[in-house]
Parts: C-alpha cells; sequence; structure tokens
C-alpha cells in the first residue's frame, strides 16, 4: 500500500456535492470504490435520505448500519478493497449520541412519537446538519482491528447550494447553543472537518449553471476559511474528436456536406447526400455543444483545482459503469 | 432554428407505450387556468421552463407574473433584467409571433423569491411596531427565517397566496424550490406551521399555562424525560429564545397553519395545474412517478410531465449498430493507408475523418435516445394516462427571450 501517489495523500474524509443532476452520489461511489482498490476498506456514507447509494449498487434499501455493499476492483498485484455503505440519518444519529455520551437508553419511538426529535431539530436547523456530519467524523476517527476502522470515508453531500452552511456546523450552531453539550460535540466535528482531513470535491457538468454554482461552492469555503475545497470532478464528458477548425466551422454551420458525404457513400450507406446533411446537422449541435464545454471547462481551470473527467456512459448507468469510472479517477490519480 | 425531426417521431420513437400528448399551449390559453406550478427534482431545468411557459403565455395575451426561487443571474439576465428581486419587474421584449390566432396584448413579470425578506414582511404587516422589531431581533427567529429546511418552501407558498390575493395578473407560474426531492414543497409548509402552532412548542415554552389542565396531566411524567433530553441536547439559552419568540408571536396573527392550509387549498382549487418536470433519467423520472402519485392522492391537478433536454437525431433512420459499423469501415480503410497518421489515440488524418466523427457522435446520439426512451416509458407504463411532452437539448445554454421563446416553441401543437 502507498505505492501509488495519488492527489489526496493524508485525506481520510472526502465530502462529495454537485449541484441536482450533476450526478453526485454516482460520483461518491465511483470515488469510494476507487480509494477502496489495492486492499483498502473505505465507507460510503449518504445523509438525504434518498437510497440513492442502494440504487447506485442495486442493492436492497440499506439501514442505519454499515453494510458491505462491493469489492473494489482489484488487478493481479493488489489485494481487493470493500466498500461499506452506511444511510445516516439524523434521527438515529441523535439516539445514538444520547446512549454514548449520557447512557441514556431511550426508547427511540417514544421520543419520535412525542415529536421530540422533529421539535429539537426544527428548533436548531444546525442540529440535523451537526449529527450527519458527526456520524462521519466518528467514522473517520473510529479505531478497529488494531488500526484505524476505515482507510476513508467518502460522503455523499447535501447540493452545493448548502454545502458551506451544512459543514459549518460549529458556527451555525453556535448562534443558538452558546454553551452545552452539542456545542461541544460541534466544535470535535469542527476539528475533523476543517483538517487537512477533509476535502470537498464539487460534481459537475460542463454547463454554465452547474460550473457557476461549483465556482460559487468553492470560493463560499475558502470564505469561510478552514474548510479545504478538493478537486472539481468533470462528469459525462464526451469528447468530440474533430480538429478545432473544423469544429469552429461545424458550430458555425459552415461545414461541408460534401466531405462526410464522401466516406457515407464510401462505408456503403444509402441515399449519403441526404443523409450526410442530417449528420452534419447533428454534428453541429454538436460541435457548438462543445465548445460551450470548452469556455466552461477554461472557467473551471481559473479556479485553480484539479479536474478529473468521467466519461459519459452512453449505455445507461450501472455497475459496470461505476467500475469504469472508478478506473477513470484512478488513472488520473484521483486515488 | 430548424429542427429536421417530424414532431410526432422524436428519434424514431419505436411503437411501445405512447402517452397522451401533453397540449401546453391549450393550458396556458384556457384563461381559467389561474396558477401553474412547475415542480420535479434539481438539476431538471424547471426554472427554465416555467420562464419559457411564462414567456409563451405572455405572448399568447396573458397577463402573467413567473415567481422563481432559483438565484441564478442568468436567468434575470435571460428576461432582460439585471437582476430579480422580491417584487415583480416587468420583463420587455415581448413579441406577438408566437401568438398564433390567440389575441396578443399580454405582460410578463418575474420575480425572485426572498424568504427571509417574505418573513420580515408578514411580521411587519401583522405586528406593531414595537412587537415586529421584537420578533426580527430574535435569534431563534433569525436562524428559523434564514435557514430553516422549509422555510423557503413555506414562504415560495405565502409568496404565491400574496400574488393571487393581488389579482393583478391572471396568470401565476410558479417554480418550486430547488429541493432534492419533489414533494418538500408540499410537506415542507405543513411542517413548518405544524411546528410553529404545535402543542409540544407551547407545552414547552409555557408550561404553567397548560399545568392545571387535567388531560395533560398524563404526560407529565414523560414530560420530564422530554425537557431533559431537550435542555441537554439544546442547551437552556436556546430554549429561553424560543420561548421569547413564540410569546411575541403569539400575539401577532391567527397562527401558521392557516396560512399554510389557505395556500394548500389553493393548490387543489380550479384554476390551478401542476406541471411536472423531469430529466429523461432514471432518479429524474423516479422523483417525477413520485409526484405524480402525491398529486393523485391529495387530490391536486396534474396536467402533464414534461420531459426535458430529450436527445432526437435528425437521421433517426440511421440506427447505431449501423452508424458504428459504418465508422469501423471507414477507420479501418484509413488505418490501411495511414499517411500521416501517427498519433492512434486521434483519428486517422484522412478525407473519412469527418464521416467517421459524425458517424460515431451518431451512434452516441442514438444510444442516448433510446436510453431516454426506455426511461420515459418505465414511467409511462406506470402512469399511462399522464400526458406526455418533450423539450428537445438545447446546444447551448438560454442567454436571452429568444432563447426562451425557442423552447416555449416546442409547447406548440404537433401539427
Amino acid at each position: 500500500m502507498g505505492t501509488r501517489d495519488t492527489d489526496w495523500e493524508g485525506v481520510r474524509l472526502h465530502v462529495v456535492t454537485g449541484k441536482g443532476g450533476t450526478g453526485k452520489t454516482t460520483v461518491a461511489g465511483a470515488l469510494a470504490l476507487a480509494l477502496a482498490s489495492g486492499g483498502k476498506k473505505v465507507l460510503l456514507m449518504e445523509v438525504e435520505g434518498r437510497q440513492g447509494i442502494a440504487q447506485l449498487f442495486d442493492v436492497p434499501p440499506l439501514p442505519y448500519a454499515e453494510r458491505k455493499i462491493a469489492v473494489a476492483p482489484t488487478s493481479l498485484a493488489e489485494h481487493p478493497g470493500d466498500v461499506f455503505a452506511l444511510v445516516a440519518d439524523p434521527e438515529s444519529a441523535l439516539i445514538e449520541y444520547l446512549e454514548m455520551f449520557y447512557s441514556m437508553k431511550l426508547a427511540g419511538a417514544a421520543l419520535t412519537r412525542l415529536g421530540v426529535f422533529d421539535f429539537a431539530t426544527t428548533i436548531a436547523p444546525g442540529l440535523r446538519d451537526v449529527l450527519l456530519t458527526g456520524k462521519a467524523a466518528e467514522a473517520v476517527r473510529r479505531k478497529g482491528g488494531g488500526g484505524r476502522a476505515y482507510d476513508a470515508v467518502v460522503m455523499d453531500a447535501p447540493p452545493t447550494g448548502r454545502i458551506g452552511r451544512f459543514l459549518n456546523v460549529s458556527t451555525e450552531i453556535s448562534g443558538l447553543a452558546k454553551v452545552g453539550p452539542i456545542r461541544g460535540h460541534a466544535d470535535t466535528v469542527q476539528n475533523v472537518i476543517r483538517s487537512p482531513q477533509t476535502v470537498v470535491h464539487f460534481v459537475t457538468l460542463l454547463e454554465e449553471m452547474p460550473v457557476q454554482e461549483t465556482l460559487d461552492g468553492i470560493a463560499e469555503l475558502r470564505a469561510l476559511g478552514g474548510i479545504r475545497a478538493g478537486a472539481i470532478m468533470i462528469n459525462m464528458t464526451r469528447s468530440l474528436p474533430l480538429p478545432a477548425s473544423q469544429l469552429q466551422a461545424a458550430a458555425d454551420g459552415q461545414l461541408d456536406p460534401d466531405l462526410i458525404a464522401v466516406g457515407l457513400k464510401a462505408a456503403g450507406l444509402d441515399d449519403s447526400g441526404q443523409l450526410a446533411a442530417e449528420l452534419a446537422a447533428e454534428l453541429a449541435g454538436q460541435a457548438k455543444t462543445t465548445l460551450g464545454q470548452q469556455e466552461q471547462r477554461d472557467r473551471l481551470a481559473e479556479a485553480g483545482q484539479p479536474c478529473y473527467d468521467l466519461p459519459w456512459i452512453s449505455d445507461g448507468m450501472d455497475l459496470a459503469g461505476l467500475y469504469r469510472l472508478a478506473a477513470a479517477l484512478r488513472t488520473q490519480g484521483a486515488a | 432554428m430548424a429542427q429536421a425531426a417530424p414532431r410526432g417521431d422524436p428519434g424514431g420513437r419505436s411503437a411501445g407505450t405512447t402517452p397522451p400528448p401533453l397540449d401546453v399551449d391549450r393550458l396556458i390559453d384556457d384563461r381559467r387556468n389561474r396558477i401553474i406550478v412547475c415542480c420535479g427534482s434539481g438539476g431538471v431545468g424547471k426554472t427554465t421552463i416555467a420562464a419559457a411557459i411564462g414567456l409563451r403565455a405572455a405572448e399568447r395575451g396573458r397577463h402573467v407574473v413567473v415567481l422563481t426561487v432559483d438565484p441564478a443571474k442568468r436567468l434575470a439576465q435571460s428576461m432582460g433584467l439585471t437582476s430579480l428581486d422580491n417584487t415583480p419587474r416587468p420583463v420587455h421584449g415581448l413579441s406577438s409571433a408566437g401568438a398564433g390566432d390567440a389575441n396578443p396584448g399580454g405582460s410578463l413579470h418575474a420575480m425572485m423569491l426572498d424568504m427571509k425578506r417574505t418573513f420580515d414582511e408578514i411580521v411587519e404587516a401583522h405586528a406593531e411596531p414595537g412587537r415586529a422589531a421584537q420578533i426580527l431581533d430574535n435569534p431563534f427567529y433569525q436562524s428559523l427565517s434564514s435557514s430553516f429546511a422549509g422555510t423557503q418552501e413555506y414562504m415560495a407558498m405565502e409568496k404565491l397566496g400574496q400574488l393571487r390575493r393581488a389579482e393583478e395578473w391572471d396568470l401565476i407560474v410558479v417554480d418550486t424550490p430547488p429541493s432534492r426531492s419533489a414533494l418538500d414543497f408540499l410537506d415542507a409548509p405543513q411542517r413548518l406551521a405544524r411546528f410553529l402552532d404545535g402543542r409540544l412548542l407551547r407545552l414547552l415554552t409555557a408550561p404553567a399555562k397548560f399545568g392545571g389542565r387535567a388531560g395533560l396531566r398524563m404526560l407529565n411524567a414523560g414530560f420530564g424525560m422530554v425537557t431533559g433530553v431537550l435542555t441537554k441536547v439544546l442547551g437552556g439559552q436556546m430554549l429561553r429564545d424560543v420561548q421569547t419568540f413564540v410569546s411575541a408571536l403569539d400575539t401577532m396573527f391567527g397562527g401558521f397553519r392557516e396560512r399554510a392550509d389557505y395556500t394548500y387549498k389553493l393548490l387543489r382549487a380550479p384554476g390551478t395545474a401542476f406541471l411536472v418536470v423531469a430529466s429523461p433519467e432514471t432518479d429524474a423520472l423516479r422523483e417525477a412517478s413520485y409526484f405524480v402519485e402525491r398529486l393523485d392522492t391529495e387530490r391536486m391537478p396534474l396536467a402533464g410531465l414534461i420531459v426535458n433536454r430529450v436527445h432526437r437525431s435528425p437521421a433517426a433512420h440511421l440506427s447505431a449498430a449501423r452508424s458504428l459499423a459504418a465508422a469501423e469501415t471507414l477507420h479501418a480503410a484509413a488505418a490501411a493507408n495511414p499517411g500521416t497518421w501517427s498519433d492512434p489515440s486521434t483519428e486517422p488524418d484522412s478525407d473519412y475523418a469527418l464521416a467517421i466523427a459524425a458517424l460515431r457522435l451518431h451512434a452516441d446520439r442514438m444510444q442516448q435516445a433510446a436510453e431516454e426512451r426506455r426511461q420515459a416509458e418505465h414511467f409511462t407504463a406506470a402512469h399511462p394516462l399522464v400526458p406526455v411532452t418533450e423539450v428537445p437539448a438545447q446546444p447551448d445554454d438560454v442567454h436571452d427571450l429568444t432563447g426562451l421563446r425557442a423552447i416555449g416553441d416546442f409547447f406548440g401543437k404537433p401539427e
């Protein structure tokens, strides 16, 4: 172990965020697989109760318990690794917290029935977040088997628009709870989140709005101070293998369909003239998109964070696709 | 931009489950329709669809206000506004080109929800100045109004009620908050109202007031445990802030639940229509399914599903397999005669290069279209009666009214 150079040596908590629709859960899953290869043990954690991990890995809905869900891709030279999954919900985390710190063997059901949980999280909106980040911090710090229980924890976190508030729990809580046990707990959690052990990765598409949210999100983290931005994971990328000059011509609708027709004819396709015109139109649309994407890529580069490309999986996202994404992350040094 | 594919045949739709077509124009032309709610999970282009519908309706003669909760500057800019704020702003530059035979002469306003401002305004409108200031300064109120997860949804519904009561517009198009779950905006207002009007809150903050009631004595044993837990978790200071807030609120007005109930009723009333927006992907369509089922349970009027950003091909008659095979043939021919081709990761520099690129792209497109269609058919298999329409993916982002109008044009009747 430790023979490969990766960009995130020493990082143990990978927080993965992204605008809705960018494939945040998929990328978190791929990252967990990538980090686990080479005989590591990784915990993939979900905090929004959508059972996205179960759907991604095609397993039944997951409980509030750590379950092994996948074996990491492996080569002959390596040991296989394990990915565990945990669906953390704040209510279970609160009950666990009370038991752990106060030995309060509470009937969770009674608390729920009385609405205490809803009440507490409503009064203190940050409470929900501190319980979830607290669970991640606990997993990072946990010991087991003569070493650490997990080599890394990957969290499928709330979307970019909420990530600053979600991770900045200590400040959010302190506005309300100036003293008290939850405040102390929040401070412990902050020590993990604001340490070099934790980075926040942003999943984006090469479209204007997700890119803007990514840049805003990175700026927000920088403004908070102490919470480290990690990589920008550019999801669903596709290449259009055209030389720059032709790309521009195609985008401007200036491509001569005859240039395509020559090839179509050689390949034995019927009605090559008509087909060439149709394909030229399709190419024009994609060329426009590609040029726009290059602009977005340039904007992302300004953030100065490492960028990884995750290829578009055209035949539908499944486990095989997930392994392909994990391999792409490994090749690029993400894990 | 000319769209080569005939509209009835989006990328070669096979004979499968065909849903009834959703006629958006009929929806916006029917003047009995006063509210259109666009909902769906985040990242599906809901806000853009809402704006495009608003623009189209205005250009077909309606007096429209679009209420958005998405802070994207781009949307404001596309409507010619420097920014959107909590007040409806007029959008200029409408044309009546898309009006068809409808009477033009409509208007369009747009606004963006500022949840804290909206909450503050409720407080200011209902409490005398001293009381209002006391509430606005309360740390618990500040946290509640700016960061409670349900506040945005509650305030969106509150704003919708205000716009409806203003009677200045004959059509309100609402874009729902960008939550992960499309159902949040239906549930969150009730949750907030339940909390603010809730018995537990009142019990905890004014136990003396209720102490004598026989019915509540039974609770006392459990109650001690509850306060114990809460004090442990939250600390005493926070409970005191809440108490101050609630007692200030109490004297103010008739309850949050009634307000939430009012908008809930509005959503059920004739004249309201829900449009569910999804991208042609598993997650988004699953959310759309949940939402459709929920609307049905609540007896809220669903107009249909808009599948946004669908990929269509102008050459749908050429299958992915044939296209790929042709590309391989050309690739082999070019490789046999390499010329200056030295880097195998690039395409061979030959007369066929462009054709190879075009064929590969086409194969990819056809695969994607097939996958998207499969996802949409899953939805329709479960909800065969829900009308559906599709909006093709645009090659670039929407930047102006022309871009919004182009999207609206897809709502035009197929014939």
